[in-house]
């Protein structure tokens, strides 16, 4: 299943990204490059070959674990993906970190407080979560939280002028294994501005469905059961209600967090975060066809992992699918 | 001694409104004694468990009346302190097993989180009482069934784990809310005999809320029938059933299936009665004034 989804997307970019307009070669000549010189530089990375030619070449390569030669950085682009990959996918994860976290915490305040003015500032800040998207949240949280109060670095992953002990890409996750928490604030100083950017309109869908959801079990004979037992509305709320209300929304993160993962090439780029969605940007800028593919086949791999994560945690909640 | 439960001139409203949904109820329930509550649909008999229970849907509100539980009036007292009495003192046998238990929690922790959350029991203690409890209702295997889902149980054995539960606390009260409207028929003689088979092995208050004369019969000692929100007849259920008072009553006794007769036709609940019944009732509302 993992495997036709894969192949379905790199049939896919491989033909757009080669039929639209533009040239990877005439983007890497100077000015004054002969025909000769073109044609040559063309035949030397099997452009002039047809485009299923150039598939099964590509493919055959993909399959041996070769993923050729980024042209703009004349360097194998295997590396050079994965290399960036654990930049995105810490930013990734931390922005839904804080999604969830901002967003299940709005749930269960509105649902706790609800029919009164709480709810009503919650369903208003939801509402603006949802109609602003996370570029423009950035854009916000820049001349806030990076300009007028610099509170938080607005440019790169971190500080250049740290010495890096790290063997591993995973720089956040490395600095805790190591207990250099110096070298994680500093990265969390980078990464928090781009991250909330990115949680905010998914902690507002997060919280208007949950919240949604949360209300509707409320009603339900074993929450009410509950109630005549001698709870309170908290320990309802959490024990009984929660649980049960979180499947909907858990399906909904699992799409949800496949298009944070494609927002982080925007938010990448503004914030000049070295991870993938900014390499793609470059890659798509000098036409470099290998390297698009190569991330390209990368997201979608990550996008096949997330939603199968999503369907174990799901089978791990509700119990009536676990024998299923 | 004064009765377990006692309910004086309870009324309740539409929240913001005049409309009443209960109309100034007096009703008692005596320690040991099975209390029937019987009434059409929508009459309103659901709503006094409810009202009991602290369980009123948010749209309705108490506009009047008292409701003593062992001698405390539950209305007058602290939200959270009213909460711990009736989860200490009284329980709910609900009316679907299907949607009263929690489908992502296992039936065992779900009798015993009262013992333990609310009346401070041990574990240990909480788990051997259900494992007890669960005798009592007949289940066999009682270990295996404690640790499964609610999917895995039929519609009766979820009945039975629930007045189990119910149970479980020895309250003084259990108010059993048509507890066997949503089972097979052939469940339905089985569930009966099981609450009233604890009802006396634990000598506990009981409302019993149904709208079949017939089950009323084979439970109660005394029943309350209640129309649109309001007590037409209270009487000893001998009594009742030699000859009902309030023309109501006996229109509602004439339209209950005899099963010794299976061939005659089902007859409804006669017109002209409704219509009497209802102006007696609006004749009353006249004289009631909000507040």
């Amino acid at each position: 299943m993992m495997a036709i989804t894969l192949f379905g997307a790199a049939v896919i970019v491989f033909v757009v990204i080669r039929i639209v307009p533009g040239n990877p070669i005439a983007m890497m000549l100077p000015p004054g490059a002969t025909d000769e010189d073109i044609a040559r530089l063309t035949a030397h990375y099997g452009l002039d070959k047809s485009i299923p030619e150039q598939f099964v070449v590509w493919l055959t390569g993909v399959l041996q674990g070769d993923f050729g030669t980024s042209i703009s950085l004349r360097q194998p682009v295997m590396p050079l993906v994965l290399g960036r990959l654990p930049a995105t996918l810490e930013l990734s994860i931390f922005a839904l970190v804080l999604a969830v976290i901002i967003g299940g915490a709005m749930a269960l305040t509105g649902t706790r407080f609800r029919g009164g003015r709480t709810e009503a500032v919650i369903d208003v800040a939801n509402g603006a979560g949802l109609s602003i998207p996370d570029f423009l949240w950035a854009l916000v949280l820049i001349l806030t939280l990076g300009v007028l109060y610099p509170v938080f670095h607005i440019s790169g992953r971190i500080s250049p002028s740290l010495d890096l002990p790290f063997t591993t890409q995973f720089y956040a996750f490395e600095s805790i294994l190591r207990l250099r928490f110096d070298l994680w604030w500093d990265l969390l100083k980078h990464m928090f501005m781009p991250a909330l950017a990115l949680a905010i309109p998914l902690a507002a869908i997060i919280g208007q469905l949950l919240k949604q959801s949360l209300k509707e079990t409320m009603h339900l004979d074993y929450v009410v059961l509950a109630r005549t037992k001698g709870y309170g509305e908290n320990h309802v709320i959490l024990f009984e209600a929660l649980r049960n209300a979180v499947l909907p929304t858990l399906t909904l993160i699992g799409v949800q967090f496949t298009f944070l993962i494609g927002g982080t090439v925007i938010i990448e780029r503004l914030f000049s975060y070295e991870g993938l969605g900014n390499m793609a940007i470059d890659a798509v800028i000098n036409r470099d066809l290998p390297l698009i593919q190569g991330i390209v086949l990368v997201f979608a791999l990550l996008f096949t992992v997330v939603n199968l994560v999503v369907d174990l945690t799901y089978a791990l909640l509700n119990p009536r699918l676990r024998h299923a | 001694m004064t009765p377990f439960l006692q309910i004086e001139n309870l009324s309740a409203v539409i929240r913001g409104t005049s409309d009443r949904l209960l109309r100034s109820v007096s009703l008692e329930v005596n320690s040991g004694e099975v209390c029937g509550l019987v009434g059409e649909s929508g009459a309103g008999k659901s709503m006094i468990g409810k009202a009991v229970l602290g369980i009123l849907p948010a749209a309705v509100e108490i506009a009047e009346g008292q409701v003593q539980l062992d001698d405390e009036d539950l209305l007058a007292m602290p939200q959270a302190d009213r909460r711990r009495l009736i989860g200490a003192k009284a329980a709910l046998i609900p009316q679907d097993p299907l949607t009263a238990l929690n489908p992502s929690r296992r039936i065992g922790p779900q009798i015993t989180d009262r013992l333990i959350d609310i009346l401070g029991w041990t574990r240990r203690d909480a788990a051997n009482r259900a494992a007890e409890l669960l005798d009592e209702v007949h289940i066999d295997n009682p270990q295996r069934v404690l640790a499964s889902y609610p999917h895995e149980l039929s519609g009766g054995m979820r009945q039975r784990v629930l007045i189990a539960s119910a149970f479980a606390a020895n309250p003084k009260l259990v108010i059993a809310d048509e507890p066997t409207t949503a089972l097979d028929v052939t469940v339905q003689k089985q569930i009966l005999r099981l609450i009233r088979e604890m009802q006396e092995r634990h000598g506990t208050a009981m409302l019993f809320v149904t709208h079949d004369l017939g089950v009323v019969s084979k439970v109660c000692q005394r029943l309350t029938v209640l129309f649109a929100g309001k007590v037409i007849e209270q009487a000893d259920v001998a009594d009742f059933y030699a000859g009902p008072r309030h023309g109501y009553s006996k229109a509602l006794l004439a339209a209950t299936p005899k099963f010794t007769e299976p061939f005659t036709s089902l007859m409804p609940v006669d017109r002209a009665v409704i219509t009497a019944v209802t102006a007696e009732i609006e004749a009353a509302d006249g004289a009631w004034h909000h507040g």
